[in-house]
């Protein structure tokens, strides 16, 4: 069954909250929503991009108090 | 009160002295007992192994016992644990014993995990080991030319690795002559060269001025052997001659197996560094799974913390002071220049240019590491 994850990557520059991401998403299943906390405002660039890149599906970008939620879903 | 230390690498060593240190007198009267248990007698300084793929080391400079680096007073025992069981504040090793604790840390480390790309371990050399590292050195010494590419899996331990072997190699293969021969490629896993965004600022440029080539948003997905060919996650094929990688990283078998955390990583709260949903049992290094390098900077300032909150638990029954998430890496750059990069969970690091002094520092930390795992630096 399909999972919804947080990857909580606030308060990381190294190696970052893309990287949590791509770590994160090995040990996923398709079809699993993995949401990223980012306090890094280049990650709202950096990670839309790379998931189209790959081709993973992105849901959408909110944020609160000063941590970005990034939404997206395993395709493959 | 009894203090149980799993693993004698930096942290758990680094933590160990400090503890006896601050609790000598505890000690003393037997109201304190520091117990460590690890997998080996001896003690590696991991770093080193860099320099061994490079010739510029020998196996033998790598390590000490590691009972001659631990304080008067610690238990020492070289037998991995097997099994934990936190619900009854104990762990079962590997001779069958059974030893309790009143507060346990596990600080087990990371090991690298090529076997996680297909075609991998056939297909490159990697420095993660001392058997792989003079592998590697010896397939260096062998090769005449070509293309060179280097690749870069996640999570791995030391993030600057990646970029220290790239720099090195490009001064290996300049020192042999025959750099006109080779071509260095390097690939990153996202969109620039290096995570941490000011190192990526300058080391992009110093690559393009030295004719290093490079592929960012590369994360590896099989290696074809056969045909020399790299296929990644992001749908490129890269051809090679030579691979190198640094594999990917998993924590310990033990870990994953009694159920302490998925690939090995400890669920671990970022400023208490206790592992969650337990107050007695704490974790620190590589073997977290908090979101900051795995270096052994990181190990050894949580080291101190936690010296601090388990002396100040044990004298006053509760801990002092929070882990802010700082970590100090060298980088080098070549085989004669060398920066650095600090940073903590709120502030990012901002290195400066590479120079000499700092290189020359950083080859004099190789041997002031002995002095750093006994927690005298
Ligand atoms: C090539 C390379 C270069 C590096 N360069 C740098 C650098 O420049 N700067 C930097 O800061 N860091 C660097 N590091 C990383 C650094 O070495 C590690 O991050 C650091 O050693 C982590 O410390 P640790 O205590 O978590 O684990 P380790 O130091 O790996 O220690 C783990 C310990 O646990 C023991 N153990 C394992 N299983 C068990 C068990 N079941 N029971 C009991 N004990 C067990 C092991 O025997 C070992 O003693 C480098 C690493 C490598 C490989």
């Amino acid at each position: 069954m399909a999972e919804r994850k947080i990857v909580d990557g606030r308060g990381s520059f190294c190696p970052g909250p893309l990287m949590e991401l791509i770590v994160a998403l090995k040990s996923s299943q398709v079809g699993d929503e993995l949401e990223v906390l980012s306090t890094d405002k280049g990650s709202v660039n950096d990670i839309p991009e790379w998931i189209n890149k790959v081709g993973h599906e992105y849901i959408a970008t909110t944020e609160a108090d000063g941590v970005w939620h990034i939404m997206m879903r395993k395709a493959k | 009160m009894k203090i149980l230390i799993v693993g004698g690498g930096t942290g758990g060593t680094i933590l160990a002295n400090n503890l006896a240190r601050r609790l000598t007198n505890e000690l003393k009267s037997g109201k304190a007992r520091i117990t460590m248990l690890s997998a080996s007698d001896k003690h590696m300084y991991q770093p080193g192994l860099l320099y061994l793929a490079m010739g510029k080391m020998t196996p033998d400079e790598l390590y000490r016992d590691q009972a001659s680096l631990l304080e008067p007073g610690i238990q020492f025992h070289v037998d991995p644990v097997e099994e934990f069981m936190l619900d009854k504040n104990q762990v079962k090793t590997k001779s069958g014993k059974t030893h309790n604790y009143d507060i346990m840390v596990i600080a087990t480390g990371s090991r690298m995990f090529p076997e996680g790309i297909p075609g991998m371990v056939e297909a490159a050399e990697t420095f993660y080991t001392e058997e792989t590292a003079l592998k590697m050195f010896k397939r260096l010494q062998s090769f005449e030319g070509g293309k060179v590419v280097i690749t870069v899996g996640v999570p791995h331990k030391c993030p600057m690795a990646p970029l220290e072997i790239t720099f090195m190699l490009n001064d290996y293969f300049k020192d042999r002559g025959i750099a006109d021969k080779v071509q260095l490629h390097y690939t990153y896993p996202i969109g620039r060269v290096h995570a941490l965004e000011n190192v990526a600022k300058w080391a992009a440029p110093e690559m393009d001025k030295l004719g290093i080539t490079y592929d960012t948003f590369f994360n590896i997905k099989e290696v074809d052997a056969t045909n020399k060919i790299l296929r990644s996650e992001e749908g490129v094929e890269i051809k090679y001659d030579l691979l190198i990688t640094i594999p990917a990283h998993k924590g310990m078998e033990v870990i994953e197996k009694n159920g302490l955390g998925q690939n090995g990583w400890i669920p671990t709260n970022r400023t208490k560094l206790n592992v969650e949903g337990r107050d007695n049992v704490f974790t620190l290094g590589d073997t977290t799974n908090i979101p900051i390098s795995k270096a052994g900077s990181t190990a050894h300032f949580e080291a101190d913390t936690l010296g601090e909150n388990i002396a100040a638990m044990v004298k006053i029954g509760m801990p002092v002071r929070e882990y802010d998430g700082k970590v100090f890496c060298f980088i080098e750059v070549g085989k004669d220049r060398a920066t650095y990069a600090m940073f903590d969970y709120k502030n990012p690091p901002d290195p400066k240019a590479p120079t000499k002094a700092v290189h020359w520092f950083k080859l004099a930390y190789n041997k002031l590491y002995w002095i750093s795992a006994r927690g005298l630096l």
